[in-house]
């Protein structure tokens, strides 16, 4: 009986609703957590996984043995490789595409690699204005590579002592 | 002026009333881009955002401010789309029914004791007339489109606007009895005396009552299963796009505002001020409205979406009975010598 009277002086006076609005009234004025993109940008760390590379040694000869580790693991299927023999005997890929479309960023490929050829930039911001514009090919990974070999060689460093 | 009068002759009469209906409709679609603002600006404060804060003006982003402006040209610039199966007419009527109602509405809200467009004797009847208008709006929008989440949108909305129609009338009923009038301007006058002799106090369960059935009867949340999002997409307009679309969103803004307008009046004393050595202004009036509209938005931000069931329940064996017992109450205390407290 006590109990019933209770809860209707509890709804009645909307006890329940002013205390949950008391806390939307104090989150009015806290401080706002935003990161206001464009201008402000979350830290990133070194593990990464953004746009594709294909990494080279320091000698200019590129590092993917033509393998095809990666194109086995790719849970997305998004890699092709084709491999031929070269003049010096060695093998190496003749086609190696990623289509960004299909590509989910598991970084599966960076860690079968096992000559840390193809791995995955810090790089987010790309974009395609038509669809085949983000089916990378072979010299296109090649570019990223060499333009953004630098930062890889840093994180890869960064990362090294945890693998 | 009284040059104008001569040069227009029989004209001048509806020239003028035009003007004054311009001179409210502009200010109140204002008012509704802003509110959007505001609205969005509020919600996102409380949930912990910044809200829109890039759209400025040449080139100065003046926290967001053209966000509404770039809003309307968006939406008056893209198709209207005519589903094959909508009845063509009605389909392009219904936003015309939704908002004409929520405009024509303000004919007889009193800015302050001259400062109203029609005075009229029954004004409050006439308001609850109108207002009752707007549901139409809605059920034909949801029928012309002949599509199923439109339609569950519309009954939804009919059922929800009809049931709370009625707590809303029997609330103001109580507010008729306090002022023995039916005319706005007199139910003003009716409170003066400053921030204690408003009818909020003596009429608090009304208060209440009328205040959420308002957020009801403009299908805001937490009472928004005409729309819900999460359920039916956004019911009544799901097909609607473009300006048909953008004309319900100024309907159902235009509806919160005339809502708060109409709170104000009845219980907050509209344009009078809250301490009696300051003067009456309509300032005060519109000082009433935001408080009333910020608490929209902060029950928005607050609040899950009830049940439909739930709503119906709230309705009609919640608020119908509250409201009868409060009219009771200051209906047998006006037969005693404590009537002075709820005139």
């Amino acid at each position: 009986m006590l109990n019933r009277i209770k809860y209707y002086f509890k709804t009645f006076l909307l006890i329940e609703l002013l205390q949950g609005l008391a806390v939307t009234w104090r989150h009015l004025w806290a401080p706002k957590i935003t990161v206001q993109y464009p201008d402000e940008k979350t830290p990133q760390s070194p593990r990464f996984r953004g746009l594709h590379a294909l990494r080279r040694y320091p000698s200019g000869e590129e590092r993917c043995i033509g393998c095809k580790l990666c194109e086995a693991v790719c849970p997305a299927m998004a890699i092709t490789i084709e491999t031929a023999q070269r003049a010096d005997g060695t093998r190496r890929t003749t086609r190696y595409d990623i289509d960004l479309t299909k590509c989910i960023f598991c970084g599966f490929c960076e860690e079968a690699c096992p000559v840390d050829a193809i791995v995955e930039t810090r790089i987010f911001e790309y974009h395609g204005e038509k669809r085949g514009d983000l089916y990378y090919t072979k010299d296109m990974l090649l570019a990223v590579g060499d333009k953004y070999e630098a930062q890889i060689a840093e994180d890869k460093a960064a990362d090294a002592k945890y693998r | 002026m009284e040059w104008f009068q001569e040069v227009l002759g029989p004209a001048w009469a509806p020239v003028w009333t035009l003007a004054k209906i311009v001179a409210i409709v502009l200010p109140l679609l204002i008012a509704v881009a802003y509110l959007t603002y505001a609205e969005r600006k509020i919600i996102g404060w409380m949930q912990v955002r910044m809200g829109p804060n890039r759209v400025g003006f040449f080139g100065f982003r003046l926290w967001g401010l053209g966000q509404p402006i770039a809003d309307a040209v968006k939406l008056m610039t893209k198709e209207i789309m005519l589903p094959t199966g909508a009845s063509k007419a009605l389909f392009l009527t219904a936003p015309v029914l939704a908002i004409a109602p929520a405009m024509a509405a303000w004919a007889v809200v009193p800015f302050t004791d001259r400062l109203v467009l029609a005075d009229v004797d029954a004004s409050l009847l006439y308001i609850m007339a109108i207002t009752s208008m707007g549901v139409y709006g809605v059920v034909v929008a949801g029928w012309a489109s002949n599509s199923k989440y439109a339609l569950l949108g519309a009954l939804r909305s009919a059922a929800q606007i009809v049931s709370y129609e009625i707590a809303m009338g029997f609330a103001l009923v109580g507010v008729l009895m306090s002022a023995q009038s039916l005319n706005l301007v007199e139910i003003v006058q009716g409170q003066a005396g400053g921030f204690w002799q408003w009818y909020w106090l003596p009429l608090f369960p009304l208060f209440l009552v009328y205040l959420i059935a308002g957020v009801a009867e403009t299908n805001r949340a937490p009472f928004d299963v005409a729309e819900g999002e999460s359920e039916i997409v956004a019911g009544f307009h799901v097909d609607y796009s473009g300006m048909a679309f953008a004309v319900f969103f100024l309907a159902e803004y235009a509806n919160m505002i005339l809502i708060a307008a109409l709170t104000a009046i009845m219980f907050l004393g509209g344009w009078l001020s809250p301490l009696p050595f300051l003067p009456d202004s309509a300032l005060w009036l519109f000082a009433k409205m935001s408080f009333v509209l910020f608490c929209f938005l902060w029950f928005r931000a607050t609040f899950p979406r009830y049940r439909y069931d739930q709503i119906m329940r709230l309705g009609w064996k919640v608020f119908i009975p509250v409201t009868l017992v409060w009219i009771l109450v200051v209906g047998g205390f006006m037969q005693t010598p404590l009537g002075y407290l709820f005139h």
